[in-house]
C-alpha cells in the first residue's frame, strides 16, 4: 500500500498570499511527525496507473466519480430526450432513430415497453449514478479532507475500492442497456411482481439480472465511502476543528454518510429476496400469480413487502441526494454574500432533524397500496414535519443573503437557483405528503413534477453550484464565468419551463410512464403542453453541452486559478493550488474560529480564514473571543 | 442525408461557437475585465435576478390561469367536492409562501449585490426569528395534517352497510369485472383455475359464486355508495378514476378495495360538458408492462333504476358457459382442497396487511 503514496509535493511559496492569508500557519506537531514517517522511504515518480487510475488520493478518487457522473448525466439527459420525444409528438415518426435504436423502433415507432426501459433507466442513472455517486461520491470525497483538515481519508484503499466498485457497477449497469431483452423496464422503483417475471415484460429478463448485480456492487460501493466518510470527519479533523466549527458542508456529508450506511443495507436486502424470488423459488414478494397462460406455484408473498423494504432505502435516498447540495450551496451562498450563513446552529440542528425524519416518513409513497389506512394517517403526520427543519433552512438561506453584498460567480447563480427550485418543489410536496390529496395524485405527472424540482434539479443545481466553486481547487483553473452565466440561465428559466406546467397535466390526472396519453379523453387535453415540455426538455438537455465544454475546456486552457479565489475562509483554500498528496506541503494549520467570519466588523479584510488565531484579530474580536485569545 | 445537414450544421455551429468564445476571452484580457474581481457582469445578473421574477412570476401566473379549467377534472363522487377543497386551500396556502419566499430571494438578489465600499452586515444568528420561522410553518402544517387526517379517515374508513358491491381484477392488459349476482355475495376465485374462458377463476363448487356474473364495463348507480373490491391476478395494476377522485392498488395475493359514492350519471355530465362521448374512465395507474398505457375500462353511473334494470338483465357466468362450468365442477373434484379452503378464508378475513375496514 505504502508505495503507492507519492511523496507530498514541498514546493514552497505558493502557500500564501497577501493580507491575512500571509499570517504564519501555525503547526501541529504530531500531525508533521506522522507524515515524515509515511514517507520518508520513497522518492520515487509515481506510475501514471497509480496516479491516475488506481489512486487512493482523495482528491483524485473525488475528480474520478466526478467525471464518471457526468458520463452517466449524458446517458441519462439522452434518454429522457429520447422518451421526451415520444411524449410531445405520439403520432411522429421515430424511424429516423432506428440506426441507433436498432429493433426497438417498430414501424416508425418507439417499442412501448423500450419506452419503460427508457424511464426506468434515466431514473436508476440520474438517482443513483448521477446524483448518489456524481454528487455526493465527488464531493465528500474531495472536500472532507480538505475542509476537516486532514491528509487524506481515513482509509484511502477503502475509497479506492468505492470508486471501483463503482466503475464496475456502472459497467454493468451500462452494458444492459445493449442486451436483446433491453434493460430493466420495471420503473426505478422496480416493484415486483412486474420486476420479478420475464414473462411480465423482457425487460425484467436479463436486464432486470444485470440491474440487480449492478446495485449491488453500487451499493458496496455506498457502503465503503459512507463508512469512511464518518470515519474521517469524526477522527481526522485537525486541532481546534470541533464539530461545532465544522463548515456547513461537511455537516452535510457526514450525515448523508450516515444515512447512507443505514439504509443501503435494506436495499441490498430487497435485491437479495428479489434474487431469490426471480431465481431460485421463493415467494418473498409473489403470491396468486396467473400469467402468460400458467399459474405459478408462489403463495404468500407480498409486493407491498417490497415497497416497505424499497422505500425505507428510497426515502433517505432522496435526502441522500439533497442534503449534500444544501451543505454546498450553503457555503456557496455565505461566501458570496460575504456574510456569515444566518443560523449556524439551526442549520445543523435542521440538517439532524430532516436525517431523522427521513428515516420514518417512507410509506408516504404507500397510501394508495393497500396498507392499512391507519399507517397511512401516521406517515402523513411524519411526512408533513419535515416541512418546518425544510422551512427553517429557506428562511436561514433568505436571512443570509438579506444586507450581503452579493458577488454573482456562477456558483452563487446556481446557488440562488438551488433555493428558488428547493422552494417550488417542496411547497408541493405538502400536497402529496397529505394522503388525502395523495389518492388523487398519486403516480401522476405532479409527482414527476414534484421531485424533478425539489430533488432532481434542486440536487442538479447543488452539483453545478459546487463545481463551479471548487473547480480552481480541482484542476487549478477558473471556469469560464460568463458561459456559466449562459449555462445558469438557460438552464434555470428552462428547468421552470419544462416542470411548471408538468403541475398541470399532473392535477388533470395525467399518470406517469404513460408511453401515449391519447387513449383516454380524460388525459388527452394537453397535447400541446406535452409537445412544450418536450421542447423544452430537449432545449436544456442540449444547454448542458455549454457546460461540458466550458468544463473540459478549462481543465486545459482556463484561466490559472489563485490560491483563494473566491477570498473564502475555510481550510481547502490554504492549501497550494493544486495540493499534492497529502493536501498541505507542511504541517496541518490548526483551526481557531467557525467558518463563517465574513465581514466582520472591525476586520480590515472582509473574511477571516478559519486557521487565523484570535490573537491576531484584536480588532475584530467578539467579547467571547477575546477571551480565547487572551 | 437530412441527418447529415443536421449534423454538418451543428458542426459548423459549435465552430462558430468556439471561435467567438476565443474572441470573447481575448478582447477581455485587452480591456483588462478578465482578471477583474467583480465587474459590469455582477449588475446584468442583478438585474436578470429582478427580470426572471417578473417575466418568470407573469408567465407562471399567465399560464396557470390559461390551463385552470383544463386541469380540472370534473368531479362526480362525494369526497371528491372535500378532496377538491382541501386541495384548492393548500394550493392556496402553498402559493402565499411561494410568492413570499421567491419575491424575497430575486429581490434580495437585487437588492444586496456587490456594491463598491459597501460591507455585509455581519448578522449570524437570532433565536427569537428562528423560533418564530419554525413555530409558524409547524402551526399551518398542523391545521393541514388534522384536516387531511380527518378526511382520510372518513374516506378510508368502513364503507356503509348498504353500498352496492363490484369487484374488478387488473391483469395484463385489462381489467375484468364482476358483481355478485343475486345473492348479493361474491363467490371463491381461485388464481390456480384460470384459464382462457374462466378469466376470473370462478370456483364453481362455491355455490355464491353461480350467480355471480362478469362484465366489460363498471356499471354503477348515482347516489348510492360503491365499494370497490380490487384484485390483480399477475402483477401490480392500480385502479384509478380521476373523474370520482379514487385510487387504489391492485395487488397480487392481496385484495384491497376503495368505496366512494357517485354523484352525477353518465348522461348528466355529457348533458354538463357538452360532450356526448364522455365516458368516466378506469386507468391503470401502475406500471405493469407494455401496454400499461392503454389498460383502460370504462365507468358508467345510472340513475339507480336504470341500474337495478341493468343488473336484472345480466346473465350469470355459469349459465353463459354451461359446458364450462361441468368442466370445472370435474377440476375442482381433483384440485388439491387445502388451497381452495385457504383462498376462501382469506375471503372472509383479509389479510392483515390489506386495507382492513
Amino acid at each position: 500500500m505504502s508505495d503507492m503514496t507519492p511523496k507530498p509535493n514541498l514546493s514552497p511559496g505558493v502557500q500564501t498570499q497577501g493580507g491575512i492569508g500571509s499570517a504564519p500557519v501555525p503547526a501541529i506537531e504530531h500531525g508533521e511527525h506522522l507524515h515524515q514517517d509515511d514517507h520518508d522511504h520513497e522518492h520515487h515518480d509515481q506510475h501514471w496507473l497509480w496516479k491516475y487510475v488506481f489512486s487512493q488520493d482523495h482528491k483524485q478518487i473525488g475528480k474520478q466519480f466526478l467525471i464518471t457522473g457526468i458520463l452517466w448525466a449524458v446517458i441519462g439527459g439522452t434518454l429522457s430526450s429520447l422518451f421526451r420525444l415520444q411524449l410531445g409528438w405520439p403520432e411522429g415518426t421515430m424511424e429516423w432513430l432506428k440506426p441507433v435504436l436498432g429493433g426497438w423502433i417498430q414501424a416508425g415507432k418507439l417499442n412501448p415497453e423500450f419506452y419503460l426501459a427508457l424511464v426506468t433507466m434515466h431514473g436508476t442513472i440520474m438517482v443513483f449514478f448521477v446524483l448518489t455517486a456524481g454528487l455526493s461520491g465527488t464531493f465528500s470525497n474531495f472536500l472532507i479532507p480538505l475542509q476537516v483538515g486532514a491528509r487524506d481519508m481515513a482509509s484511502g484503499f477503502m475509497n479506492m475500492l468505492s470508486y471501483w466498485f463503482f466503475f464496475v457497477s456502472s459497467v454493468i449497469m451500462f452494458s444492459s442497456l445493449f442486451i436483446e431483452t433491453g434493460p430493466a423496464a420495471a420503473g426505478w422503483t422496480i416493484y415486483p411482481p412486474l420486476s420479478a417475471l420475464p414473462q411480465a415484460i423482457p425487460g425484467s429478463g436479463a436486464g432486470m439480472t444485470l440491474w440487480l448485480v449492478s446495485m449491488v456492487f453500487f451499493i458496496v460501493s455506498q457502503l465503503l465511502g459512507g463508512v469512511n466518510y464518518v470515519t474521517t470527519v469524526i477522527n481526522l479533523r485537525t486541532r481546534g476543528m470541533s464539530m461545532s466549527k465544522l463548515p456547513l458542508t461537511i455537516w452535510a456529508f457526514f450525515l448523508t454518510a450516515i444515512l447512507g450506511i443505514l439504509s443501503f443495507p435494506v436495499l441490498f436486502s430487497a435485491a437479495l429476496l428479489l434474487v431469490f424470488d426471480r431465481s431460485f423459488g421463493t415467494s418473498f414478494f409473489l403470491s396468486d400469480i396467473y400469467i402468460a397462460g400458467q399459474a405459478l406455484s408462489n403463495q404468500g408473498g407480498s409486493p407491498v413487502l417490497f415497497q416497505h423494504l424499497f422505500w425505507f432505502l428510497g426515502h433517505p435516498e432522496v435526502y441522500i441526494v439533497i442534503m449534500p447540495a444544501m451543505g454546498m450551496v450553503s457555503e456557496v451562498l455565505a461566501t458570496n454574500a460575504r456574510k456569515p450563513i444566518f443560523g449556524y446552529r439551526a442549520m445543523i440542528g435542521s440538517l439532524i432533524g430532516i436525517s431523522m425524519l427521513s428515516f420514518v416518513v417512507w410509506a408516504h409513497h404507500m397510501f394508495v397500496t393497500g396498507m392499512n389506512p391507519f399507517l397511512g394517517s401516521v406517515f402523513m403526520f411524519l411526512t408533513l414535519i419535515i416541512a418546518v427543519p425544510s422551512g427553517v433552512k429557506v428562511f436561514n438561506w433568505l436571512a443570509t443573503l438579506w444586507r450581503g453584498n452579493i458577488r454573482f460567480t456562477a456558483a452563487m447563480l446556481y446557488a440562488i437557483g438551488f433555493v428558488s427550485l428547493f422552494i417550488s418543489g417542496g411547497l408541493t410536496g405538502i400536497i402529496l405528503g397529505n394522503a388525502t390529496l395523495d389518492i388523487q395524485m398519486h403516480n401522476t405527472y405532479f409527482v414527476v413534477a414534484h421531485f424533478h424540482l425539489v430533488m432532481g434539479s434542486s440536487a442538479f443545481f447543488g452539483l453545478f453550484a459546487g463545481v463551479y466553486h471548487w473547480f480552481p481547487k480541482m484542476f487549478g483553473r477558473m471556469m469560464d464565468e460568463k458561459l456559466g452565466y449562459i449555462h445558469f440561465w438557460l438552464t434555470f428559466a428552462g428547468v421552470y419551463l419544462v416542470f411548471m406546467p408538468m403541475h398541470y397535466v399532473g392535477i388533470a390526472g395525467f399518470p406517469r410512464r404513460y408511453y401515449a396519453w391519447t387513449g383516454f379523453d380524460a388525459f388527452s387535453q394537453f397535447a400541446d403542453m406535452n409537445k412544450f415540455i418536450s421542447i423544452a426538455a430537449i432545449i436544456v438537455f442540449l444547454g448542458q453541452f455549454i457546460f461540458l465544454f466550458n468544463f473540459f475546456y478549462s481543465i486545459f486552457r482556463g484561466r490559472r486559478a489563485t490560491q483563494n479565489p473566491w477570498n473564502s475562509t475555510t481550510l481547502e483554500w490554504t492549501t497550494p493550488i493544486e495540493p499534492g498528496h497529502g493536501n498541505w506541503p507542511g504541517a496541518i494549520p490548526a483551526v481557531y474560529r467557525w467558518p463563517y467570519d465574513y465581514s466582520k466588523p472591525g476586520s480590515d479584510v472582509d473574511f477571516i480564514p478559519q486557521h487565523i488565531p484570535y490573537s491576531q484579530t484584536q480588532s475584530s474580536n467578539l467579547p467571547y473571543e477575546q477571551e480565547l485569545a487572551d | 442525408m437530412t441527418a447529415l445537414t443536421i449534423l454538418l450544421v451543428l458542426v459548423l455551429l459549435l465552430v462558430v461557437f468556439g471561435l467567438l468564445f476565443r474572441l470573447q476571452i481575448f478582447t477581455s484580457i485587452f480591456s483588462g475585465t478578465f482578471t477583474r474581481d467583480v465587474g459590469m457582469s455582477n449588475s446584468v445578473n442583478a438585474i436578470l435576478m429582478l427580470v426572471f421574477l417578473v417575466g418568470g412570476g407573469g408567465w407562471f401566473a399567465y399560464s396557470f390561469v390559461e390551463n385552470f379549467n383544463k386541469m380540472n377534472p370534473p368531479i362526480a363522487s362525494v369526497h371528491g367536492y372535500q378532496m377538491e377543497r382541501m386541495f384548492w386551500i393548500t394550493m392556496a396556502v402553498i402559493g402565499v409562501a411561494f410568492a413570499i419566499t421567491q419575491t424575497l430571494l430575486f429581490v434580495y438578489s437585487y437588492k444586496y449585490q456587490h456594491k463598491e465600499g459597501r460591507r455585509a452586515y455581519f448578522f449570524a444568528h437570532n433565536n427569537k426569528i428562528e423560533v418564530i420561522w419554525t413555530i409558524i410553518p409547524a402551526i399551518v402544517m398542523a391545521a393541514l395534517i388534522f384536516a387531511g387526517w380527518k378526511a382520510w379517515t372518513r374516506i378510508t374508513g368502513p364503507a356503509p352497510k348498504d353500498s352496492v358491491v363490484v369487484e374488478v381484477m387488473g391483469k395484463q392488459f385489462n381489467w375484468l369485472v364482476r358483481y355478485p349476482g343475486r345473492d348479493m355475495k361474491l363467490g371463491v376465485v381461485n388464481y390456480r383455475m384460470i384459464d382462457a374462458v374462466n378469466e376470473w377463476g370462478f370456483d364453481l363448487s362455491d355455490k355464491s359464486a353461480l350467480d355471480d356474473f362478469t362484465t366489460n364495463e363498471v356499471h354503477v348507480p348515482k347516489g348510492v355508495p360503491v365499494l370497490i373490491k380490487i384484485r390483480s391476478r399477475d402483477v401490480l395494476h392500480a385502479v384509478y378514476m380521476p373523474h370520482f377522485r379514487v385510487q387504489m392498488y391492485a395487488v397480487p395475493g392481496m385484495p384491497t378495495r376503495f368505496w366512494f359514492t357517485p354523484t352525477v350519471t353518465t348522461d348528466e355530465m355529457r348533458a354538463k360538458l357538452g360532450n356526448p362521448k364522455f365516458n368516466y374512465e378506469l386507468a391503470c395507474n401502475q406500471v405493469c408492462g407494455g401496454s400499461h398505457f392503454a389498460m383502460k375500462a370504462t365507468v358508467i353511473v345510472d340513475e339507480p333504476d336504470d341500474y337495478q334494470n341493468w343488473y336484472a338483465a345480466q346473465q350469470s357466468f355459469s349459465q353463459k358457459n354451461p359446458e364450462v362450468m361441468a368442466a370445472l365442477k370435474q377440476k375442482a373434484k381433483t384440485m388439491v382442497t387445502p388451497v381452495a379452503a385457504a383462498t376462501e378464508k382469506k375471503e372472509a378475513a383479509p389479510a392483515p396487511l390489506a386495507a382492513s375496514y
